[in-house]
C-alpha cells in the first residue's frame, strides 16, 4: 500500500505525504517506527513497524530453567521490572501448590506498589517533555530518585533487579526498607501536588490534551487496550480488582477510572493511581508480619505437566503469562500477553484524523516501553 | 458469572463435537479447525456468554499437531474460557482469522504467523511482524539456527 502512495507523491497527483518516525526519534522511547501518512498536516493512518529489538524471549526461555527464566523478564518492561519477575514467581508457584509467607506477599505488594510510582513518575516526566515542558523532567527525575535508593539498597540494583524468585524474595530486605519507605511517602505526598500546578492545570497543556486521541470504551476492549490507558476509556480491566493476588486482597483501593476517554483522561487515571499506590503502600508498610523470606523450594523447580495461565497488573496494563509445561525443568512453551503488544496497534485508530503534534501527545498518553512489544 | 459446567453445556449446544478436557486450571474448550471462527462468534454474540475481550492468543508446536490458543474473558461477568484448535498439517497450516471479531487478533495472528508459520484465512494484512522475510518459523521445535542458538 504505501510503494503505492510513493508512487503518487512523485506524480504528484495527491496530497499525502508519508514520513517515517523513528525507529530514532527521541518520543518514541525506543527503537520504534511509525509509518504516518499525511494529508497536510492531518494524520490519514499510520503503520507501526516493530521487530527492531526483538531478541526471542520466548524462546530463549524454552532453553532456560524457571530461575533463569526470571532475569529474562526483567527486560521486557524494565519500568515494571518487579512485576514481571512476580507473575513468572507466582506461576511456578501455583504450579507446585506452595503457599508462600504472609511476609513475602506484604513486600511483593509494596514492591509492585514502589514500582507502580516510580514508572509513572518517569512517564510523568517523559510526558511532559514530549509536550515541551522540560521542567517536569527534573522534577519526576528528582522525585523518582528517592525510589531507585530504595532498591538499591535492599536489591543492590535500581532498574532490573529481580529481587523475587520461586517460593519468596531472594533475601530479606534491608533493615532501613521500611523507615525510608515511610519517608518517601511522606516526601512524596508533599511533592505530587507540585507536579499538579506545573502540569495538570497548565493551560497550554491542557489545550494539548483535552479532547485528543479519542479511544471509546468498545475500541480499548477491541483491541485489549489495559491498564491506565484502557481505564481512562472507563474499561474496567485493574487485575489487582479482578483477580487479587499478593496482598491485595487485605487493602482498600479503588480503581480508578476515567470516563474522558482521550489523552487528558489517560493522564488523570496515572495521577489519581500515584495517589492510591502510596495509599497501599500506607496501609500495608506497618503491617508486614514477621517471617520467613522465603517458603522452602527444591533447588531444581519442574513444573507437572500441564498448563497454567497467570495474569498481574503492571504499570502498564495487563501481563499474562501461559506455560506449557512438559515435566522437565523448561518449559516447553512459555508466552507474555504484555501490555504494551496490544496498547501499541490501537495508535492508527486513536491517531488518525488528529495532527502530527498530537501524534506525540497521544503516543506518549499511551506511556509505551519498546522492549515490551518485540520482547 | 457463570461456571465452568454452565460454560461448557452452553457451547456443547453450539459444537457438540467439542471436546472439554478434565483437570484444567482454566475450562478449555478444543474444537475442530472448521467450527472455530463460528464457536468464536457466538461466544462473542451470546448474550449469555459475551466473551467481548480476548486477552491473548498463541500458538504451541506439539511437533504431531500446532494447537492455537485463544484465551477470552468477559469484561461484564468476568468469566474466562481457552479456545482452543488443533491443526494437523504440519506443511501448510491454515486456520480461519479472528480480526472480524476481536480487532487485536489481528496483531496476535500476524505474531503467530511470524514465528509459526501458521496461515489465517481472510487475515487483513498476513504479513511478518517481528522477522524478515527469509527468516525461519523460530518456535517451531524443529527450527535450527547453528549461529544464534547454542544446543545444550
Amino acid at each position: 500500500m504505501s510503494e503505492e502512495i510513493i508512487k503518487d507523491v512523485i506524480v504528484g497527483e495527491h496530497e499525502d505525504y508519508i514520513i517515517n518516525m523513528g525507529p530514532q526519534h527521541p518520543s518514541t522511547h525506543g527503537v520504534l517506527r511509525l509509518e504516518v501518512c499525511l494529508k497536510g498536516e492531518t494524520v490519514k493512518y499510520l503503520v507501526p513497524h516493530v521487530g527492531y529489538i526483538h531478541r526471542g524471549i520466548e524462546k530463549m526461555c524454552e532453553a532456560n530453567t524457571y530461575q533463569q527464566i526470571i532475569h529474562l523478564t526483567d527486560r521486557m518492561d524494565y519500568l515494571s521490572a518487579h512485576m514481571n519477575n512476580e507473575a513468572v514467581c507466582m506461576i511456578v508457584e501455583d504450579a507446585m501448590q506452595v503457599e508462600v509467607p504472609e511476609r513475602v506477599k506484604y513486600i511483593r505488594t509494596i514492591l509492585d506498589e514502589l514500582n507502580r510510582i516510580a514508572s509513572h513518575q518517569l512517564w510523568w516526566c517523559a510526558f511532559g517533555m514530549d509536550l515541551g515542558a522540560l521542567t517536569s523532567f527534573f522534577y519526576g527525575l528528582r522525585d523518582r530518585e528517592h525510589i531507585l535508593d530504595i532498591f538499591e539498597e535492599s536489591f543492590g540494583s535500581r532498574l532490573l533487579h529481580s529481587f523475587v524468585c520461586p517460593g519468596g524474595l531472594m533475601h530479606d530486605v534491608h533493615p532501613n526498607f521500611q523507615k525510608r519507605t515511610k519517608e518517601f511517602v511522606k516526601y512524596f505526598k508533599t511533592k505530587l501536588p507540585e507536579y499538579d500546578q506545573l502540569l495538570t492545570g497548565n493551560i497550554i497543556f491542557q489545550n494539548r490534551a483535552i479532547g485528543i486521541g479519542h479511544m471509546s470504551r468498545e475500541t480499548a476492549i477491541g483491541f485489549g487496550v489495559t491498564g491506565p490507558s484502557g481505564r481512562g476509556s472507563n474499561f474496567s480491566c485493574d487485575v489487582r480488582k479482578i483477580a487479587p493476588y499478593g496482598a491485595y486482597d487485605k487493602v482498600q483501593f479503588n480503581e480508578i477510572l476515567e470516563p474522558g476517554c482521550d489523552v487528558f483522561a489517560r493522564y488523570k487515571v496515572r495521577m489519581a493511581e500515584m495517589w492510591e499506590s502510596l495509599s497501599i503502600i500506607e496501609q500495608l508498610i506497618d503491617n508486614i508480619p514477621e517471617g520467613d523470606y522465603t517458603a522452602k523450594m527444591k533447588p531444581i523447580i519442574k513444573l507437572p505437566a500441564g498448563e497454567y495461565f497467570r495474569r498481574v497488573e503492571t504499570a502498564r496494563g495487563e501481563l499474562a503469562v501461559y506455560v506449557v509445561s512438559d515435566g522437565n525443568k523448561s518449559p516447553y512453551r512459555m508466552k507474555f500477553r504484555t501490555p504494551n503488544f496490544s496498547n501499541l496497534f490501537v495508535m492508527n485508530e486513536i491517531a488518525s484524523g488528529y495532527k502530527i503534534a498530537d501524534l506525540i501527545a497521544i503516543s506518549g498518553s499511551l506511556d509505551l516501553v519498546i522492549p515490551d512489544i518485540d520482547r | 458469572m457463570l461456571n465452568k459446567e454452565e460454560l461448557s453445556e452452553i457451547i456443547r449446544k453450539y459444537v457438540p463435537e467439542a471436546v472439554f478436557p478434565e483437570g484444567t486450571q482454566l475450562l478449555e474448550v478444543i474444537v475442530p479447525s472448521e467450527q472455530y471462527l463460528s464457536l468464536a462468534e457466538k461466544l462473542k454474540s451470546d448474550p449469555a456468554l459475551a466473551f467481548d475481550y480476548l486477552i491473548t492468543q498463541t500458538a504451541v508446536d506439539f511437533t504431531t499437531k500446532f494447537t492455537v490458543v485463544c484465551h477470552l474473558d468477559s469484561v461484564k461477568f468476568r468469566h474466562m474460557l481457552v479456545l482452543k484448535s488443533e491443526l494437523t498439517d504440519r506443511d501448510n497450516p491454515a486456520i480461519d482469522s479472528l480480526s472480524g471479531l476481536y480487532p487485536t487478533a489481528e496483531f496476535f495472528e500476524r505474531e503467530i504467523f511470524d514465528l509459526f508459520g501458521i496461515r489465517f484465512n481472510n487475515h487483513p494484512n498476513m504479513k511478518r511482524l517481528f522477522l524478515e522475510d527469509d527468516y525461519g518459523y523460530p518456535l517451531r521445535k524443529d527450527f535450527r539456527d547453528e549461529i544464534n542458538i547454542i544446543e545444550r
